[in-house]
């Protein structure tokens, strides 16, 4: 199988902006931090939850409370897959229960990761509130789900997909289309 | 990835699948501290818990790990089946089977008994002992609570002490740690130490005293009291004053000794109360990582498509 790069949708300064803009987005939705907590969906949504919590420590000089959430044992497909995806250590070391939490992820496509990670939630108690945060929205969804705040809405067909590099564990800041050429 | 689609033993598993297990079963710790202790994963599986050999800690474990994973459950043990009408093991898994199960978790006193079903039926078996042979999923958990601990079993010394003869937990041990890269000795009465295990990787000690300075970990055997009519040694007395683990004897060590064993204990025989009780042991640290292992067993093991029709 060989990917072709289509094009580069985000760069390093691109992200950040988008990072920053979305921190001011949620504090002001929750007119502040109380009761707010971030929750991460493993791998790149934790990253992308630890770099938001840093922005809102500059803007508020407060720590929100941040956690990570691995859904791989709710999704709906561990009958039709022959290969186990790794599973990623969940750590949510906070009560859940009557804050408002915002789940983020960095690409928003069929909906079905964000059903998992629903389902996920409901187990460590009863929220508020739950909002969903994302950076690329590439449309195609399967189930009604929508974000409340959006980095970037990117059209998209089927056979391309939306590759998100982080620094912490890719080699750069990027956001990249790409046309996966099956053979 | 895992080679087979079935687990049952460590002998020639290799170093990549035993690191995911390992792996997996750490991220599956957490689950049990969830006010929710439940993931929906293997909903509409069917497990079926057949113990041919009385066994508490490792039944409820697999059932409990299988109940957190959202499976169906069926326990059948010997005592109270048509095994006792003289229906053979191949038939009586057949007509399980016949009732569209998934997955089996098998205990047996025959060595190769799980090694046998793998051969007879298409859903995924488990090994839960099977004789004097393998006890995979106790060496497992094992290796997982001594990772814990150091970070790693590379480079480490355990020490393994007891009865290894009739020790399944003993065997499967040895091939795992040596496939990591740990170093094992063995200690125990010469009549309770199998001819020519050396070739195993191990080596072999008589006197406690000796092993003791050099490990990090001791796994202390369960003596099976059961199995020692044929005199193999002189008395429980003399057995608990030459290898029994005492405060005493781990005084000499420079450094703490990690304190294991898989239960259940004989206290004051091979292993002191205080000993079991103290600060080093990691003893019930093992029963709640054989859980978080079980469940990571069964999730490696359990995708995909049902084989069976």
């Amino acid at each position: 199988m060989t990917d072709r790069i289509k094009a580069q949708i985000l760069n390093k300064q691109d992200m950040g902006r988008i990072i920053t803009r979305l921190s001011h987005e949620i504090l002001e939705k929750n007119r502040g931090i109380e009761n707010l907590v971030l929750i991460g969906l493993r791998t790149r949504g934790a990253y992308l939850a630890e770099r938001i919590q840093r922005k809102i420590k500059e803007i508020e000089d407060a720590e929100v409370p941040t956690g990570f959430l691995d859904v791989t044992l709710y999704r709906d497909d561990f009958r039709t897959r022959l290969k186990q995806p790794a599973v990623e250590v969940t750590n949510i070391p906070f009560d859940v229960d009557g804050e408002n939490i915002v789940l983020i992820d960095d690409v928003l496509y069929t909906g079905r990761t964000i059903r998992a990670a629903l389902d996920a939630l409901m187990d460590f108690g009863r929220p508020a509130r739950i909002d969903l945060a994302i950076l690329v929205d590439r449309g195609h969804r399967e189930l009604p789900i929508k974000a409340d705040f959006i980095g970037k809405n990117i059209p998209t067909s089927i056979g391309e997909e939306v590759r998100v590099k982080m620094s912490e564990i890719d080699d750069e800041d990027a956001v990249n289309l790409v046309e996966v050429i099956d053979n | 990835m895992l080679k087979s689609r079935h687990l049952l033993g460590l002998d020639g598993m290799e170093k990549s699948e035993i690191q995911l297990l390992l792996d997996t079963a750490r991220s599956f710790r957490e689950i049990l501290n969830r006010p929710i202790k439940r993931v929906p994963t293997l909903q509409g599986k069917t497990v079926v818990n057949l113990f041919y050999e009385p066994s508490t800690r490792t039944r409820i474990s697999f059932e409990l790990a299988e109940k957190r994973m959202s499976a169906d459950i069926v326990n059948f043990s010997a005592s109270t089946s048509s095994v006792k009408k003289g229906e053979t093991l191949i038939d009586t898994v057949k007509n399980i089977e016949a009732m569209k199960i998934d997955m089996v978790v098998i205990r047996h006193s025959s060595p190769g008994a799980a090694h046998l079903l793998s051969q007879v039926l298409d859903a995924n078996i488990i090994n839960a002992g099977d004789g004097g042979h393998e006890h995979p999923t106790q060496a497992l958990l094992d290796m997982m609570t001594i990772r814990e601990k150091f970070g790693r079993l590379d480079g480490l010394t355990i020490g393994i002490i007891g009865d290894v003869a009739h020790s399944r937990v003993a065997m499967s041990n040895i091939f795992g740690l040596i496939t990591m890269g740990a170093r094992v000795l063995i200690c125990g009465p010469s009549t309770l130490i199998p001819r020519e295990i050396e070739r195993l990787g191990v080596e072999v000690y008589h006197n406690i005293d000796e092993v003791i300075p050099q490990v990090d970990v001791l796994n202390i055997l369960r003596l099976q009291l059961e199995r020692q009519e044929s005199g193999l040694f002189p008395s429980l007395r003399e057995y608990h004053n030459y290898f029994g683990i005492t405060t005493e004897r781990l005084e000499k060590a420079e450094k703490p000794i990690l304190i294991m064993h898989p239960g259940p204990m004989n206290r004051g025989l091979e292993i002191s109360s205080h000993v079991a009780d103290s600060e080093h042991s990691v003893i019930l640290e093992q029963v709640t990582n054989g859980i978080a292992l079980r469940m990571a067993v069964l999730y490696l093991l359990g995708g995909g498509k049902s084989e069976i029709h």
